[in-house]
């Protein structure tokens, strides 16, 4: 094509218009602005990087009751030797913030020294724990869903009721709902029973990472129908002729042409359940949103703790959604 | 080598439609069978219940002495010994034409990567295609996308092979170099079964023609019988039209 057909002349006015969305823009971030300070509320953004990462105070602690025999500088640490009735041990303290001197008794729990150490801020671990549930889920979702959605388009009265089943459940209850049955329900009954069989309890996390898991697998299980009955009959009838069975077909020719045209909807199906892992907060898994909740309640900011909080899912669904489109470029091109 | 008796079909959707009536039909091996006939007479119908794409509702069908009516029967063992060429090619867009024609040698023959490989080539030289071995099918033409489809379904060394009106969607240009591959491969013994609007290929290379109108065969010939004396009125007036 000649390159010159690309260019569109820019109608009249274009210019005017560009003008008024960057009016809107600024106009809403200046009202915003303006209503703040008729409430006095006093813009902290300071405050905000030391729930990224933050230098916190660590004390060592003696574990033993005794003396303090020895204090001695080693390079950069302190060495501190406690000798006690029930033997010795060897505190190292980085730095040398010592608070207390040779031959002080030491009880079990007295603080030795003190050092700062850079850590992970609440934010930074909510962030990452929603990455982590959003990431198990989007596996096991895939796994659900396909599964599902191969059950859903058989001949097999068993499997497709089944998943006809599943899906119409699932997708006809709030999530809300479907966590707390998770948490509430089945987390009471598999816990009880594990229990009684001496293994440990399943951690909350996971009962939130299968409430989000059996979500999305319905969808995608809709969206993996979709996609295999979007495929001409001619591809089963080629493959089959060839002598291939069900599960080669299907394997080797139908579901590879089918997921790459899922794609995008899979891909928008992913970036809800990475928004919808906000709502496990409730079920005591501290995620970005219930982690910037317990940041609001300490640090009273709660005006731009929330605009950071929403900037983190923005930054976390719009890598999603690049990651996406580079896949469907990378399979297009070949 | 095929050997169809009172086979009978009939679809419900999305109306009842008698599509074979009473077919029965004996073809030798080595044997190039025209099958033709004006639209909606059956004859793909015919075509696609010798490899089992449709059941027949009755009749019995055997594939080189195997009843593939027969529940018992495995039918992917029979499909891999009878290739089908589509109108519509059918070729898989997802994988290169390479790719296309060693998938089932090494899915359904269990062939290795070299062997399946070594194959392929061998039919697309053939062909007239192995240049454009690594390229994927949506860049090819019609009549290279057939001609490479007549290679995958070569590749499971089938015993027969059918041809779906391989040339109905093809831009006229490309018609000939499509039906010359299949005049090679009649040429070198295949028993094969064609149904195709090509009259010329008809009278040049079929050992017999089958008329089919309504669901049923109405006359079948040689092809010196069939264009130059037929018997049946039907057939006078179809030939009458497209000739």
């Amino acid at each position: 094509m000649n390159s010159n057909t690309n260019i569109k002349r820019k109608k009249d006015g274009y210019y005017f218009w560009v003008g008024v969305f960057f009016f809107i823009l600024i106009g809403a971030g200046a009202l915003l602005w303006y209503s703040a300070l008729q409430i006095d509320y006093t813009w902290r953004w300071y405050m905000v990087p030391r729930y990224f990462v933050a230098n916190v105070e660590t004390e060592v602690k003696s574990e033993i009751e005794g003396d303090a025999v020895s204090v001695t500088q080693k390079g950069e640490n302190t060495v501190i030797l406690v000798k006690g009735p029930d033997g010795s041990e060897e505190y190292i303290v980085p730095g040398n913030d010592i608070r207390i001197g040779e031959g002080d008794i030491i009880y079990a729990g007295d603080t030795l020294g003190v050092y700062k150490k850079w850590q992970a801020g609440i934010l930074l671990q909510g962030l990452w724990l929603t990455m982590k549930v959003s990431i198990i889920a989007i596996v096991f979702g895939i796994v659900i869903g396909m599964f599902a959605g191969l059950a859903r388009v058989s001949a097999n009265p068993a499997l497709k009721w089944t998943s006809v089943t599943y899906i119409e459940l699932i997708r006809g209850s709030p999530l809300l709902v479907q966590i707390f049955i998770w948490y509430f329900v089945l987390g009471t009954l598999i816990n009880t029973l594990l229990t009684k069989n001496g293994l440990p309890d399943l951690p909350p996390l996971w009962y939130g990472v299968a409430a989000l898991a059996c979500f999305t697998g319905a969808y995608v299980a809709e969206m993996v129908r979709a996609g295999i009955q979007s495929i001409h009959r001619g591809q089963t009838e080629a493959s089959r002729s060839l002598g291939m069975n069900y599960i080669q077909s299907m394997t080797y020719v139908i579901l590879p042409q089918a997921m790459l045209r899922i794609l995008p909807p899979l891909a928008g199906q992913f970036i809800s359940l990475v928004k919808d892992s906000s709502l496990l907060g409730i079920i005591a898994i501290r995620e970005l949103t219930k982690a910037t909740r317990e940041v609001v309640t300490t640090s009273l900011q709660p005006f731009e703790l929330w605009f950071v909080c929403a900037l983190l899912y923005l930054i976390l669904t719009f890598s999603l959604s690049m990651f996406v489109q580079y896949l469907e470029r990378r399979t297009l091109i070949q | 080598m095929i050997d169809a008796k009172n086979v009978y079909k009939t679809f419900y959707v999305p109306h009842e439609v008698q599509a074979l009536v009473d077919v029965t039909n004996k073809i030798e091996a080595g044997e190039v069978v025209v099958v033709i006939g004006p639209s909606g007479s059956g004859k793909s119908t015919f075509l696609r219940c010798l490899n089992h794409l449709e059941e027949a509702n009755s009749g019995q069908i055997f594939i080189d002495g195997v009843d593939i009516l027969d529940p018992k029967t495995d039918i992917n063992r029979v499909r891999a010994e009878v290739g089908m060429v589509f109108q519509s090619f059918n070729l898989f867009p997802h994988k290169s034409v390479l790719e296309n024609v060693t998938l089932a040698q090494r899915v359904v023959r269990k062939r290795s990567k070299e062997e399946a490989a070594e194959t392929a080539m061998a039919l697309l030289r053939k062909v007239g295609i192995d240049d454009k071995a690594n390229v994927y099918p949506d860049q090819l033409s019609g009549g290279q996308q057939q001609r490479v489809a007549i290679a995958r379904a070569l590749a499971m060394n089938p015993k027969i092979m059918l041809f779906d009106e391989p040339t109905s969607a093809l831009d006229p240009e490309m018609v000939g170099e499509v039906l010359d591959v299949m005049k090679s491969l009649a040429k070198e013994g295949m028993t094969m079964v064609v149904v195709t609007h090509e009259m010329g290929f008809a009278r040049e290379v079929a050992d017999r023609v089958i008329f089919m109108d309504n669901g049923a065969i109405v006359e079948e010939g040689t092809p010196d019988h069939f264009f130059t004396n037929p018997t049946n009125d039907r057939t006078k007036l179809f030939l009458s039209q497209i000739l």
